[in-house]
């Protein structure tokens, strides 16, 4: 079994105590830079370097809110998940419509032949 | 967390009511090649057309493979799908996510139909899993942790 570049980022990222604890924080809600920085012994920056870090291990996700900027867990799994179920099922209802509509033309030609 | 669902939608030619009989009852007809869980080509996918009746597809073997259940048959209008198919390709009963689809009548005698999936945060009770992992104690749990990144990779 190899391991991507992904996971290895993630372990690296998660090796540290600090970074750990904002990972479980952001597990119970998102929060803000400033209020996460509120309930840990380190600075504002020193928080923001951490989340810079598990951000590019792809293990939270960041948006702004206003001048605030809002962090919570990266959904792993689902962002690949949702794009493949995304995929699936336009392809799906291409086909379905094609089935369907000559399902319905071939319907309609042997009812007309029968009319006539 | 909730993420947003999946919608698309298309319009045939077929009225509501011959347009939701196609849809479900001859699913194993226009179900891509491929996008089946065993052997493929499929020979069927099922729909029973009652409520709390299965959905699955029978394999080029012949095996039956769930995919989830009947939540609403509505002939005409309405389908009500539970997909309980999880993020590792496998059938899980306890696992489950709406696919709603709709027929409405058109102006011109067909058919709109508009599908949505829905509840996809629930593909992420892996996250919540890991989570747990933490808070039992970091060492000791990295091979499971390893287990579980390996798999959302």
């Amino acid at each position: 079994m190899t391991y991507s570049s992904a996971a290895i980022k993630a372990f690296s990222a998660l090796g540290d105590a600090t970074r750990r604890d904002i990972f479980q924080r952001l597990a119970s809600g998102p929060s803000a830079v400033g209020d996460l920085a509120k309930g840990l012994p380190i600075t504002r920056p020193a928080v923001s370097q951490h989340l810079r870090v598990l951000k590019e291990a792809q293990l939270v996700t960041e948006s702004s809110e206003g001048t605030r900027h809002i962090y919570r867990i990266d959904p792993r799994g689902i962002a690949a998940m949702r794009e493949w179920l995304d995929a699936h099922w336009a392809k799906s209802l291409d086909a379905f419509k094609n089935f369907a509509d000559a399902e319905f033309e071939t319907e309609n030609t042997i009812q007309k032949e029968k009319d006539k | 967390m909730s993420i947003a669902p999946i919608v698309h939608s298309t319009t045939v030619k077929a009225p509501p009511a011959r347009a939701f009989e196609l849809f479900t009852k001859h699913m194993g007809k226009w179900w891509g090649v491929g996008q089946t869980l065993g052997q493929s080509p499929h020979r069927d996918m099922v729909v029973e057309p009652h409520r709390g009746g299965k959905w699955f597809e029978i394999d080029a073997n012949g095996k039956e493979l769930r995919w989830g259940t009947v939540a609403a048959w509505e002939p005409g209008s309405k389908l009500l799908l539970h997909w309980q198919i999880n993020s590792k390709f496998a059938f899980d009963p306890d696992f489950s996510t709406d696919v709603e689809i709709t027929f409405v009548a058109a102006k011109d005698g067909g058919t709109v139909i508009r599908l949505e999936h829905r509840n996809l945060e629930r593909f992420g009770a892996g996250s919540q899993k890991l989570v747990g992992m933490l808070d039992t104690g970091w060492i000791g749990h990295l091979g499971a942790v390893k287990n579980y990144i390996d798999a959302q990779n």
